[in-house]
């Protein structure tokens, strides 16, 4: 068998692969934060605990409703949507004229709150969600085992993160949307509703997050902590990536993930830092990000 | 002169100051002294300090403290006239926060037996202001077998399981029913390590060998890489030397890639609420050591029933444990009719353990409490009849046979 520096080329392409399925998690969710970052200016540190009430959802629609994964999928969404809508306009519309730090606290306060009522709710040791019938089962790739369920999630998330970016960058809808942030004022003097518009941003960036809660449920034990395992992970990548770059946010995402792959063959022990050593090279070098723009 | 009579004045007043600060400082020693005497003169006060928020909550926690109620329930809440009283603290998995929280307890709220919860790096902190203070500590879900061999200390008791048992349990159990090969995915710190060359040292002792290891970070988000590379080593058993969300993980993976058709899984540590959150479809067939189990006996099953019903969940065995602590502290209390630590501590020393969590129990000189553990292989789904049976018992280690020996110890007081 061919070999790289020891390693096996088929094991290689294995880990690699492996590398995509989480490169996709992190693009999606590194995405929702970029959004709202680019748009509003917001530190979302509320992201890890939306993405849990995502995946919370769609377990209780399961449970309680009886509605089904692909239901949950439009479901959950919805419903984290509407929570970030409504933290948008009790507590961040008031802070925009504030320093930045405002907004991060804020909603570092609020991840708290909501991983402690989950916890009290929900116990610490988790639910399970089962893979959806359609989607049980494993494909043999010939280098390696591939469950259908990864397979659909890299297809799920690009997905997802591909209609969010041709919708910023390529409609009229998404133009206005940029245009509203820059320069609100004169937004407004054409009629626009930007404060709905920037509602809505959030709401949106919210929805990304629970999307991705739906689509981790079947395989990471889910518990009201699993957000804020995450959740530093995905910072580093939108530094890595370029605060507020949507593109690279999602490119950084997809190749931190089939970097982190190769460490876990290499070098196991290094895996979780390595988006960190990444992320100090990168301020060094290039302190606006791989693909942000210096202002 | 006039120098020195100013020197003189100043040494005087100086003199002045340090009688009032020695007379001001006795004070207030004799006043905490008063202060500590009121409040443990009527009232006899039990203190729990351990994660009631955090990952571990769901296997101690408010259901550790109901149990611990419990006991006193059972005592009938007094002992001689004298009231029991609970407190409770969490320690938020720090350290330094559980030493801190023991040490106000026994200063000032006049604890006299401090039950320590799940996470070894605060049952050890709790364990040195224990034996500062001259107190009673019992360590329940801890894991670390340090607190009863480098660090064993006089009042320190360790109640419910160690690494070394379960390395010990589980490790002989599956060479004997055939798995010779073994791999170990490990968490990379302390515990993991440590269970790891336990189980090791077990594997290789009972005529097993051990193929390979891979160590992955504490919390990792994907276990799926790991585990392709525990596959490639073709081991007929992949040992789990982590816990709680890491094992949960790591079962989930290793089921969605099929590895479970290759390999089977044998847990190092794991309790009756991972088999919960995990589903009996995931964990059919493994095996895993405890040292209790709600429906081991009509005894234990009678008790667990009013926890359920209340918690909507049956009780871990930490849970029985911190029950069981507390009864026996409270029944050698009342034999004697003293709270004095060392008295109790004898007492307790020369009383065989017999409750709902153990039949003769007893507690060694290391600290350790020996009693029975268990061989738990999980149910399939269809064997399962009720909420909750999850286990058979496949066999039970007997007394010192599940403990290392007084050979292996490392303990300086039992030497």
């Amino acid at each position: 068998m061919t070999e790289i520096f020891g390693i096996p080329i088929q094991a290689l392409l294995g880990q690699l692969l492996l590398g995509l399925v989480n490169g996709s998690f992190y693009a999606m969710l590194s995405l929702g934060l970029a959004v709202i970052f680019g748009l509003l200016g917001i530190v979302n540190f509320a992201h890890g605990a939306l993405y849990m009430v995502g995946a919370y959802v769609a377990w209780g629609c399961l449970e309680w409703l009886g509605l089904n994964y692909w239901l949950a999928l439009l479901v959950a969404p919805l419903i984290v949507g509407l929570l970030g809508a409504l933290i948008e306009r009790l507590f961040l519309k008031r802070l925009y004229q504030l320093d930045p730090l405002y907004g991060l606290l804020l909603t570092f306060g609020l991840a708290l709150i909501i991983e402690g009522v989950f916890r009290d709710s929900f116990g610490s040791s988790g639910q399970q969600y089962p893979v959806p019938e359609v989607l049980q089962g494993a494909t043999n790739l010939g280098f390696m085992i591939l469950p259908n369920y990864r397979a659909w999630v890299i297809v799920a998330s690009l997905g997802a993160c591909f209609s969010t970016w041709f919708l910023i960058e390529k409609t009229s809808l998404g133009a206005t949307l940029r245009a509203g942030t820059e320069n609100p004022r004169l937004v407004q003097a054409f009629g626009i509703n930007v404060p709905l518009m920037v509602t809505l941003t959030y709401a949106g960036g919210a929805a990304l997050a629970g999307l991705a809660g739906v689509l981790a449920a079947p395989v990471i034990q889910l518990t009201p902590l699993m957000g804020s395992n995450l959740i530093i992970v995905v910072f580093a990548v939108v530094v890595i990536g370029g605060m507020g770059s949507i593109m690279g946010s999602i490119l950084t995402g997809v190749l931190l993930g089939l970097l982190e792959g190769l460490t876990k063959v290499f070098y196991p022990e290094a895996s979780n830092i390595v988006v960190f050593v990444i992320m100090v090279i990168v301020l060094v070098l290039r302190p606006a990000g791989l693909f942000g723009k210096e202002k | 002169m006039k120098f020195e009579r100013k020197l003189k004045l100043e040494l005087k007043k100086l003199a002045g100051v340090c009688a009032l600060a020695c007379v001001a400082s006795l004070g207030t020693l004799s006043m905490t002294g008063n202060a500590m005497a009121q409040a443990s003169s009527d009232v006899i006060r039990i203190g729990l300090i351990t994660d009631m928020s955090g990952v571990y909550s769901d296997l101690d926690g408010a259901g550790g403290a109901e149990a611990i109620n419990m006991a006193i329930e059972k005592m009938g809440k007094s002992i001689n006239g004298k009231k029991i009283e609970l407190l409770v603290a969490d320690h938020l998995n720090k350290p330094d926060v559980a030493a801190a929280t023991a040490r106000e307890w026994f200063d000032t709220k006049g604890v006299d037996l401090l039950i320590g919860g799940t996470n070894s790096g605060t049952s050890l902190s709790m364990s040195k202001v224990a034996t500062e203070k001259k107190k009673l500590f019992i360590s329940i879900g801890a894991g670390s077998s340090a607190i009863t061999n480098e660090q064993c200390a006089p009042y320190t008791l360790h109640y419910a399981y160690d690494t070394a048992a379960l390395a010990k349990g589980t490790g002989t159990a599956v060479v004997k029913s055939g798995g010779k090969s073994w791999y170990f995915l490990t968490a990379d710190y302390a515990f993991g390590t440590q269970l790891q060359t336990d189980a090791a040292n077990v594997v290789k002792a009972s005529g097993g060998t051990v193929v390979g290891s891979v160590r992955h970070p504490l919390s990792a988000s994907d276990f799926s890489s790991f585990l392709l590379q525990a596959q490639a080593s073709k081991a007929q058993i992949l040992g789990l030397a982590n816990a709680g969300g890491d094992t949960i993980n790591s079962i989930k993976a290793a089921n969605e890639f099929g590895i479970t058709k290759t390999m089977k899984l044998a847990g190092l540590l794991m309790f009756i609420n991972d088999i919960h959150s995990l589903g009996l479809n995931a964990t059919q067939g493994m095996y895993l050591t405890d040292s209790w189990y709600w429906n081991k006996d009509a005894e234990a099953r009678a008790w667990s029933i009013p926890f359920f019903k209340k918690f909507k969940r049956m009780p871990s065995s930490l849970q029985a444990a911190d029950y069981s602590a507390a009864l026996q502290y409270l029944m050698a209390v009342k034999a004697i009719d003293s709270r004095d630590t060392d008295k109790v501590l004898a007492q307790m020393k020369k009383t065989k353990i017999n409750d709902i969590y153990t039949k003769g129990g007893y507690i060694r000189g290391d600290g350790l409490m020996v009693h029975d553990m268990y061989l738990m292989q999980v149910k399939t789904p269809a064997q399962s009849t009720e909420p909750w049976d999850y286990y058979n018992v496949m066999q039970t280690f007997k007394g010192e046979e599940a403990w290392n020996t007084k050979a292996e110890s490392r303990c300086a007081l039992w030497k």
